[in-house]
């Protein structure tokens, strides 16, 4: 059960692909592998600490009142983020500007919190929100990885692609600086949901 | 003057919310399957920016910059809020989106039975909190430039998902492979569009 809990939300309904969730503060960090790294991780810790709290507090919350209760304790998580992104990784928290704060609205904090925090226990709501947070940030990085390998030659900053390719070293190869541009990621993102979509249609189709 | 047609048209086209950063997806993948929920979520989205935007720009600017609090009291000039920016600008929204949906029930039921249901949706449309997030982040001077991006931004959402939602109504009817149809297919639509409007980049008056 608890297997299940954890694994479910990284394979069989990974947030971004099957529920189109969470996609508005996803996709413009995925330029580059780094600060998609750094933002899954925020995700990650945001989605999971608040799923404990909400989970804690999920007798005593009015119903009326509770979406904004919500906000304030991911608001609240997603200060603390943000501050200490500020304190250690100065550069990043920069790149990232204010997608950061964004966090607050991504669908997949407040869909897990509706969905499972409020009707389960602590501990499998802890788990949930951990793994939400990484299905969500593996899609992040596949992106990221795609976008930054094709459109800079570069991964983490550190170049990939061997000096001798290019073409101004008398190669063949040449990067495609489209990746770089806004539009490609919904791009990148569309054609896995195709891949996933396929994927998965066998199993769908067999039950 | 100019300075204010330029932010309204950056808003609409270049600094598109949805082509170039992605804001407001969740809402604008859902609700675009038909023109007429669109235009409405479209308009909605357009009020609740043009309200909000102005009310949290006077929050940055009397109560959350740095050095805002000296003009009450000299000890606290150099007190600095900003990191309390996320907590109040979605506290600000929400509310407000609860007054927006009281009056509205009030005064225009008509209305009302048009944006009801998806005022609720809105408080939590990154689209809204990431506008504000941006007004802090580029420091405009007054609060007559913050109502042109406002309008502008809000136009530019309106404008992209009632496209989307004419292409997906016209989608209906094109043979597309089964695994595509609905979610990936909108995606690849949405970056084809994205594309398109890159092309107004050079726009300025």
């Amino acid at each position: 059960m608890k297997k299940r809990t954890f694994l479910d939300p990284l394979f069989k309904t990974s947030p971004i692909p099957v529920l189109a969730l969470g996609i508005c503060s996803a996709l413009a960090v995925t330029v580059k592998l780094e600060p998609a790294l750094v933002m899954a991780l925020a995700v990650t810790l945001v989605t999971g600490f608040s799923e404990l709290i909400l989970s804690l507090l999920r007798h005593t919350i009015p119903n009326r009142i509770r979406i904004i209760v919500q906000l304030m304790v991911v608001a609240t998580l997603v200060i603390l983020v943000d501050q200490v992104l500020k304190a250690y990784a100065w550069e990043i928290s920069k790149q990232l500007s204010v997608f950061v704060g964004l966090i607050i609205t991504n669908c997949i904090i407040m869909g897990r919190i509706e969905a499972f925090a409020l009707k389960n226990k602590p501990l499998p709501s802890f788990i949930d929100g951990i793994a939400n947070g990484l299905g969500y940030g593996m899609v992040l990085v596949v992106v990221a990885v795609v976008r930054e390998l094709l459109g800079e030659g570069t991964l983490l900053g550190y170049s990939v692609v061997p000096e001798k390719w290019y073409v101004a070293a008398g190669g063949f190869y040449e990067n495609n600086g489209f990746f770089i541009l806004p539009p490609m990621a919904l791009i990148v993102v569309g054609l896995m949901v195709w891949i996933y979509n396929a994927k998965n249609a066998k199993s769908v189709w067999n039950n | 003057m100019e300075q204010l047609v330029n932010i309204f048209v950056k808003g609409i086209f270049t600094e598109n919310m949805i082509f170039a950063y992605f804001l407001g997806m969740c809402s604008y993948l859902a609700v675009s399957k038909t023109v007429k929920t669109a235009t409405g979520l479209g308009v909605a989205v357009l009020f609740v920016l043009v309200i909000t935007l102005p009310v949290n720009y006077l929050l940055h600017r009397y109560v959350l910059a740095p050095g805002a609090l000296g003009q009450i009291h000299p000890a606290w000039a150099e007190t600095d809020l900003s990191f309390l920016s996320f907590i109040l600008f979605i506290a600000v929204i929400a509310a407000m989106v609860q007054l927006v949906e009281m009056i509205i029930e009030k005064y225009s039921p008509a209305l009302y039975n048009n944006l009801g249901i998806f005022l609720p949706l809105i408080a939590v449309n990154c689209a809204i909190l990431g506008a504000s997030l941006f007004m802090q982040e580029r420091e405009y001077e007054n609060i007559s430039q913050v109502i042109a991006y406002a309008l502008g931004s809000g136009l530019g959402w309106l404008l992209a998902i009632v496209s989307i939602a004419a292409i997906r109504e016209k989608l209906s009817y094109s043979n597309i492979p089964a695994p595509m149809r609905g979610l990936g297919i909108s995606f690849i639509i949405t970056g084809l569009m994205g594309i398109a409007f890159m092309s107004f980049m050079g726009i300025r008056f």
